[in-house]
This record gives structure tokens, C-alpha cells and sequence, in this order.
């Protein structure tokens, strides 16, 4: 394979692992964002918890390896991207240590205090990481400021813009109706009935912000639909993400949650697919300065290394999707409660 | 204050934190394989219950040890993002390594070990336990295999770094960076194995301590008797044996260390001045005087054990130039602490096991007192064993090579007596953090940190202890009994339960 075809897979098994994190943790996040409005009693609460308790581990090592992944491929743009984004890497680091221990601390004490603290905990790590999440792409969609060896030069405000809050609560709406979907298959009885109306204020939520982001794109970053002459099958993802965004309520009316759940997945595929496709051949777009960006021909390690790499992806990965798949068999159906609960 | 003492503080902060984690889920790993593997075989129900309540205390450290963990793959990009670019290429194969061979395998099959115990049958749940303990190893290889090409680079070279095809420039000079030239030298490189083993064992003394911590506890309060009494001959027997070995891999990687990093094992002894080498038990090192202070020590004992002649000449401090020294007193300290607390562990392992021989352990209340509070000093030995080894890296954060003369005795120096690094090869701590993050920022995460890691830190002890004091849940007649009895009556439920279940032949 030539350095290039490498640089390229390597772009592209990046995509695989950001889209394998955003699907599967996407729902855990919105367990967490649906979490104090849902569930109202403590049983409740506990199957909340409950739902995604034996998965949010493997799933956030989506992120884990695509950090790993980022740093091992590319490590300029590991370097730019993670110290340029200092502030929204800590807080986001806070958000995911609060959801992980909230999960494990809330019902080891009886306390009505300490259960409520672990819960608002749990929604705060969760809500905090989505809105970080999409401020991230964000910024990433409309560029940053770059001096010449790809460090980046604004202040914490500058990523704080219009544009990126606006993919921020887009990726919260997004995360809290595929989350509510899960849940939806996880529960039963006045507890499911009680998500429906919170799906179709998320789905209606996200319909809005997803709009205006799709409005402010094509408007305003010139660059994001660029690639779309260069790869003109690339439209197949726009009409299938926006079949998958129509299929939703469709699926919902018809009383088919496990389908409606399947097409928020596919919406959150066909996303992250269209980010990968605006940025190329950018991992770090320079606002103003297209030669200072961060590119995966520019980022990349060796030749050697992202080969390397590459056989260590072929070797594990299927080992991993074979045993994930097990697991999530093991732990199919509705939530049960045992002595080893949350 | 400056960005790169911060960063180093940060790091420090939250790498201690974190490594209380992973050796106990390493240690007790091993615990819960064992404990599920003898009850396949034997179906006694006391293993279940130990294992189950085991693995309540595992699921709880191996929560915060992923809460923390993340923090470090991040750290590496946000703080050090010059090292990051450095070693980049090299380092970041082994990490990506870890996530696909490690972190999926252990995050993934905790879910069947904490949550599937109702889920799947005892011989998956055995399988989904060793996978977990496994996981847990493998991780534990590919980040010692990153941290020691940091100390003893191998298997590549360094190279400038080309930006759209022309080299970098950072003031007019070249930016460098590390390829790799050899994956299998760079993944066995000279301290990988040394270290890795070290580590391990490290791993099995927390482990061990921890489940004897526990044990002792419920044998002085009469709870669980014969629950403790297995749990503490089985941490009894690993911890002995782990300490022993211990000792032969605390010597060799000494030895190691002289080899790749001698500035680091003087600083290790206080060794200022080139010659004869004392081997000092206690002792404060003093830069201004270039000796150890109130120092009790063997004279030639540090060539005794490095060349085998009391009499050799070991190099020392006054081969390097101060400014490429590493600090000797924290390294003194830590590593001689760390080595202290290595004696003691034969020392209290190899009693208690002479007292259980002859039967009396049990009785011996005094000592089942120490063992409740013991388990925080293999903890304190493994972060002191990483203070020392990241110290003594200092002023390094990627160690270049020295070079030895033919026949092995000395350095090869420079016209000022001193080691000539090439600086081309390595990277110093004080080059490699991120150019753009400012003091306050690293220090307001570092104080976030702080704050968040003591709430977790009592969080986690408060917790533990509230599992501990509730006990492991037994049924039935072996609860409260003693001896041999209990165990038959164990024994009968067993299968009676068996008969009653009938069909489902998995447990029971």
C-alpha cells in the first residue's frame, strides 16, 4: 500500500472507531441527559442506571482507542487538536469521571441526599460531554486559528462560538433521543409509556437544531461541501441520513421501536460520515491559512508504523466486534435487577 | 509558577492516583481466576461466595481505575503535546495496541464477570473472569512497553519531521521526531521485560495484601471464619511467594539500570564520586558536600552486587554534568523506601507462613493486627517504585543512550570527564510540554483534579469499607461454622441443592 492509501485508511478507521463511540456511547450519554426528567421513582431511577450498566465501559473504550488511535497515526494532530483544546478536554475528562463513578457510588448508600447528589452527577458528566463533543466538531467544522507548527493560537473563547454551540446542542438533542429509544427497548409498563413524549421532544429538538446547522453549513463554511464535487457518490450519505432523521417518527407511530432505534443509529453513522467528508484531507482546518492546516499527509507517522498498525487493527478488531457482539446478546431484553445491580 | 512544573505536578498527581487501581485489579484478577477455577473443580459453594463478593470489591476499584485512566491517554496530548510529536510514531502504536488487545477485552467481558453472574453458566462466567484478568495484564504490558522505551529507546530512529514535504523549522532548527525501524526491538527493549516483570509482581503483593488486609479483619472479629481463613492461606501463599521473587527482580533490574542509566541508579544509591561503591540502607543524600549524610551502609557492598567485587569501580554522579542529573534526594528516598518495604514483605510473609505451618497463625492475634493495615504498603512501594523510576529518568523524558568502553568498567566521556549525550536522540522534560497552554489553565485543571481525586479517594474507602463490614453473603450451614464440618455440610447442600434444581446442572 502506498503511504498515501495509508493515510487515508488510517483517516477512515479513525471514522470507524468515532462512529462505533458516538453510536454506542451516544446512547449511554443519553440515558444520562434523559435522567432527571424520565424516571421519577428510585426503582426507576436505578433501571435508568441499570439499562446501560454493564455496557458504558466497553463503549467508552470506543474513545479510548480513538485517542490512541489519533496519537498513534496522528500525532501532530493528537498534539494540536488535545493541547489546543486544553479546557474542553479537562471538563470533558470531569464529565466522564462523574458519569462513570455516579453510576458506581449512587445506590451503594440508602441516603435520599447522597442518591440524588450521584444522580445530578450522573446527568451533569452526561449533558457535559455531549454539548463538549459537539463544540469539538464544531470548531473543527469551521476551522481554527494555526501558527506554523500546528499549535493552535486563540483563547478558550474563541471556541465558544455561535456555530459550534449550536452542533453542541444539536449533539445533546441527538444523543437524548437515541438514548430514550434504548431505553425505550430496556423498559416496560408506565415507565416506557412515559418516554414516548420524551423522544418525540428530543426528536423534535433535534429536527430544529439539525436544520439550522445544515442552513449555517452550507451558508457559511464553504469548505464543508467542497468534497461533494470531488466525491459526488458522497450524496448517498446525505439522502440516507436524512431517510434515517424521516424514518424515526415514522417507525415511532407504527410502534416500532427497535427499527426507530436503528435509524437514530444510522443518523449518528451518516453525521459522523458527512463530518469525515467536510474536513478531509484536514484533521485540523486553519481558519484563514489553508497551508497551516493539519492534514492526514502532513499529521501522519511512518509509513512503518501506520502499517503496523494497520495489522494490529486487522488482528483485534474482529476479536472485539465478536466478543461485543456476545455481550450485548448476553444482556439483550428488558432490565432486570439482581444483587450485583447499580 | 511555570507550565512545566505544573504539567509535572498534574502528571505526578494524577498518575499516583490512578496507579492505586490497576495493580488491585491486576492482584485480585489473579484472586478471582483462582477462586472460580476451584469451584469449577471442586463445586464448593464457599468459592462462589468468596469469588462473588471478591468481585463486588473489584468492580468497585476497576470503576475508579477507568474513571482515572482515560485522564492519562488525554494528559499526554494536552500537557506534552512536544513529546506527543516526539514520540508519537513510537509510542502511540504500543497505546493504540493496549486499547484494541487490553481495554476491550477487560472493559468488555467485566460486563459478564459483575453483571452476568445470573446470565450465563459458571464455565462462561470462568471464561469472562480470565478474560478480564488477561485484559488487565495486557494492558499492563503495552504501557510498560511504552514507558520503557522512554528509558531505554530502542528500535528506531530519529529523524526531522516534514511538514507538506520540506522540514520543520523551530528557530532555524530542524524539528526531530522517532520512527520506528523495528517493531520487535522497539517492544523488547533492553528494560521492557525487567520492568514488566517487576511490575507484575508489584501487582500481586497489592493484590495479595489487599485480600489478607480483609481476611485478617473478618478473623479477628469472628466473622466469615472459614471464608477469611481461604481467602488469607491463598493471599498468604502468593504474597510469600511474590515477595521472594521479588527480591531477584529487584536485583536485576538494578543491574539494568546501571547499564542503560547509570546517572540514575547513583542518584538511586547517593553514589556522588566514581570508585568503590557503599551500599547504604538509610542516609540523606547532600548535593552541596557531594555525600550521604547520617548514611548506615555496607562499604562495597553497591560493587558487590553489581560487579560481584566489593572492590569495583562503580560510576557515579561525578560523570554527568549537573544539569544532567537527576534529583538525588527524591530519587534516594523513594527508591530506598521502595527497597525497605521489600525486605519487610519477606520478613512478615515468611513468618506468618512459618506461624501457619505450625498451626498457630490464627491464634496469633498480634500479627492478624498488622496485616489489617499492611495492605497500604505495597500500594506505597508501587508508587514509590514509579516515583523512583520516573525521578531518576530526570532530566529526560526520553533517555538517550550512553556508552560504555570495552572492557565495561567506566563511561565513555567527554574532554570535561563528563557523559556527552547526544541530544539528538532523546528529549528533555523541560522541551517537551504543550508550547500554547498557559500556567493558569494547567493549573486550574490541576486543581479541579486535586479536589475531584480526594472526594473520589474517600469516596472509594467509605464504600469499601461498607462492603467490607457487610461481608461476603452465605447461606445455609457454613456461614458460622468451623472446620472440617461446615465444609461436608457445604458439600451436601451443594449437591442436594443440585437434586432439587434438577435440570439446570450448571449450578449448584
Amino acid at each position: 500500500m502506498s503511504y498515501e492509501a495509508l493515510c487515508v485508511t488510517w483517516f477512515v478507521l479513525e471514522g470507524v472507531l468515532l462512529t462505533g463511540y458516538a453510536l454506542l456511547d451516544g446512547f449511554d450519554l443519553g440515558v444520562g441527559i434523559l435522567h432527571p426528567f424520565v424516571p421519577r421513582t428510585d426503582l426507576e431511577r436505578r433501571i435508568s442506571m441499570n439499562s446501560i450498566g454493564p455496557l458504558w465501559d466497553g463503549n467508552e473504550v470506543w474513545l479510548v482507542t480513538f485517542g490512541g488511535a489519533l496519537f498513534a497515526a496522528f500525532p501532530e494532530a493528537y498534539a494540536s487538536v488535545f493541547s489546543g483544546f486544553y479546557t474542553a478536554f479537562m471538563l470533558l475528562l470531569i464529565a466522564l469521571i462523574s458519569r462513570a463513578v455516579s453510576m458506581e457510588f449512587r445506590s451503594k448508600m440508602e441516603s435520599a441526599a447522597w442518591r440524588r447528589f450521584w444522580d445530578w452527577a450522573f446527568f451533569g458528566g452526561s449533558f457535559t460531554a455531549s454539548l463538549l463533543f459537539g463544540v469539538a466538531v464544531g470548531n473543527a467544522m469551521i476551522g481554527v486559528a494555526l501558527d506554523d507548527a500546528g499549535n493552535f493560537t486563540g483563547g478558550v473563547l474563541n471556541q465558544l462560538g455561535p456555530y459550534p454551540l449550536l452542533v453542541g446542542v444539536m449533539t445533546v438533542s441527538l444523543f437524548a433521543m437515541h438514548g430514550g429509544l434504548f431505553l425505550y427497548l430496556k423498559t416496560d409498563g408506565e415507565f416506557q409509556q412515559r418516554l414516548r413524549e420524551w423522544m418525540w421532544r428530543s426528536w423534535g429538538l433535534f429536527m430544529v437544531t439539525f436544520m439550522l446547522t445544515t442552513i449555517a453549513t452550507v451558508a457559511f463554511i464553504p469548505r464543508a461541501t467542497e468534497n461533494f464535487r470531488r466525491f459526488p457518490w458522497a450524496v448517498v450519505v446525505v439522502v440516507g441520513t436524512v431517510l434515517a432523521v424521516a424514518n424515526i417518527p415514522r417507525c415511532l407511530y407504527r410502534d416500532r421501536p427497535g427499527l426507530a432505534f436503528l435509524s437514530s443509529g444510522g443518523v449518528i453513522a451518516g453525521l459522523v460520515a458527512l463530518f469525515g467528508l467536510a474536513l478531509y484531507p484536514n484533521l485540523v482546518t486553519a481558519a484563514g491559512d489553508p497551508l497551516r492546516s493539519v492534514t492526514i499527509f502532513n499529521a501522519a507517522s511512518s509509513p512503518k508504523t501506520l502499517g503496523i498498525m494497520l495489522i494490529i487493527a486487522a488482528v483485534g478488531m474482529p476479536f472485539v466486534l465478536t466478543y461485543s457482539g456476545v455481550i450485548y446478546w448476553t444482556f439483550r431484553g428488558k432490565v432486570k435487577l439482581g444483587e450485583h445491580s447499580y | 509558577m511555570d507550565v512545566v512544573l505544573l504539567s509535572r505536578i498534574q502528571f505526578a498527581v494524577s498518575i499516583g492516583f490512578h496507579y492505586i487501581f490497576p495493580p488491585l485489579a491486576i492482584g485480585l484478577g489473579v484472586v478471582l481466576v483462582w477462586l472460580e477455577a476451584g469451584y469449577l473443580r471442586t463445586r464448593d459453594p464457599i468459592y462462589e461466595t468468596a469469588a462473588r463478593f471478591w468481585t463486588k470489591v473489584f468492580a468497585l476499584n476497576f470503576a475508579i481505575g477507568v474513571a482515572t485512566g482515560i485522564v492519562m491517554e488525554f494528559q499526554f496530548g494536552t500537557n506534552w503535546a512536544t513529546y506527543s510529536r516526539f514520540v508519537g510514531d513510537v509510542f502511540g502504536s504500543a497505546l493504540a495496541a493496549e486499547g484494541i488487545f487490553a481495554f476491550f477485552l477487560e472493559s468488555g467481558f467485566l460486563a459478564i464477570l459483575v453483571f452476568g453472574w445470573d446470565r450465563v453458566g459458571p464455565k462462561m462466567h470462568f471464561f469472562a473472569t480470565l478474560m478480564v484478568s488477561l485484559g488487565s495484564i495486557f494492558s499492563s504490558v503495552w504501557i510498560v512497553v511504552a514507558n520503557s522505551w522512554q528509558q531505554t529507546p530502542a528500535g528506531h530512529h530519529v529523524v526531522p519531521v516534514l511538514r507538506n514535504g520540506v522540514p520543520l523549522l523551530k528557530d532555524g532548527v530542524p524539528v526531530l521526531r522517532a520512527e520506528i525501524v523495528d517493531f520487535w526491538a522497539l517492544v523488547f527493549n533492553p528494560s521492557t521485560v525487567h520492568r514488566l516483570v517487576h511490575v507484575w509482581i508489584g501487582a500481586f503483593l497489592v493484590g495479595a495484601f489487599f485480600v489478607m488486609s480483609i481476611a485478617a479483619w473478618y478473623l479477628l472479629k469472628g466473622r466469615h471464619r472459614e471464608f477469611a481463613r481461604r481467602s488469607f492461606d491463598g493471599g498468604l501463599a502468593l504474597a510469600t511467594v511474590s515477595a521472594l521473587a521479588m527480591l531477584v527482580s529487584g536485583h536485576r533490574q538494578a543491574d539494568n539500570v546501571y547499564r542503560h542509566q547509570p546517572a540514575k541508579l547513583a542518584a538511586f544509591e547517593g553514589h556522588y564520586r566514581t570508585g568503590k561503591a557503599t551500599l547504604n540502607m538509610f542516609g540523606v543524600p547532600d548535593d552541596a558536600t557531594q555525600t550521604v549524610k547520617y548514611g548506615v551502609g555496607v562499604p562495597g557492598g553497591l560493587g558487590l552486587l553489581l560487579h560481584g567485587d566489593a572492590s569495583a569501580q562503580v560510576v557515579g554522579l561525578d560523570r554527568f554534568r549537573p544539569e544532567d542529573r537527576p534529583p538525588v534526594g527524591i530519587s534516594f528516598q523513594s527508591y530506598h523506601v521502595m527497597v525497605g518495604l521489600g525486605f519487610s514483605f519477606i520478613g512478615l510473609t515468611l513468618f506468618a507462613s512459618f506461624l501457619r505451618w505450625r498451626g498457630t497463625l490464627y491464634d496469633t492475634r498480634w500479627l492478624l493486627w498488622l496485616f489489617v493495615p499492611a495492605v497500604l504498603l505495597p500500594i506505597v512501594s508501587n508508587e514509590l517504585g514509579w516515583v523512583a523510576a520516573e525521578v531518576g529518568r530526570q532530566p529526560w523524558i526520553v533517555h538517550p543512550k550512553v556508552t560504555w568502553t570495552a572492557d565495561g568498567s567506566d563511561l565513555v566521556v567527554g574532554p570535561a570527564g563528563h557523559v556527552v549525550y547526544d541530544e539528538r536522540e532523546g528529549l528533555r522534560t523541560l522541551d517537551a510540554a504543550s508550547p500554547n497552554v498557559t500556567a493558569s489553565q494547567v493549573l486550574g485543571s490541576l486543581i479541579g483534579f486535586g479536589l475531584i481525586y480526594l472526594a473520589l479517594g474517600a469516596v472509594w474507602v467509605f464504600i469499601l469499607d461498607k462492603k467490607i463490614k457487610h461481608g461476603p453473603d452465605e447461606e445455609g450451614p457454613s456461614a458460622e461454622g468451623t472446620g472440617e464440618g461446615a465444609l461436608e455440610a457445604a458439600g451436601l447442600r451443594a449437591v442436594h441443592e443440585g437434586r432439587l434444581t434438577g435440570g439446570d446442572g450448571t449450578r449448584g
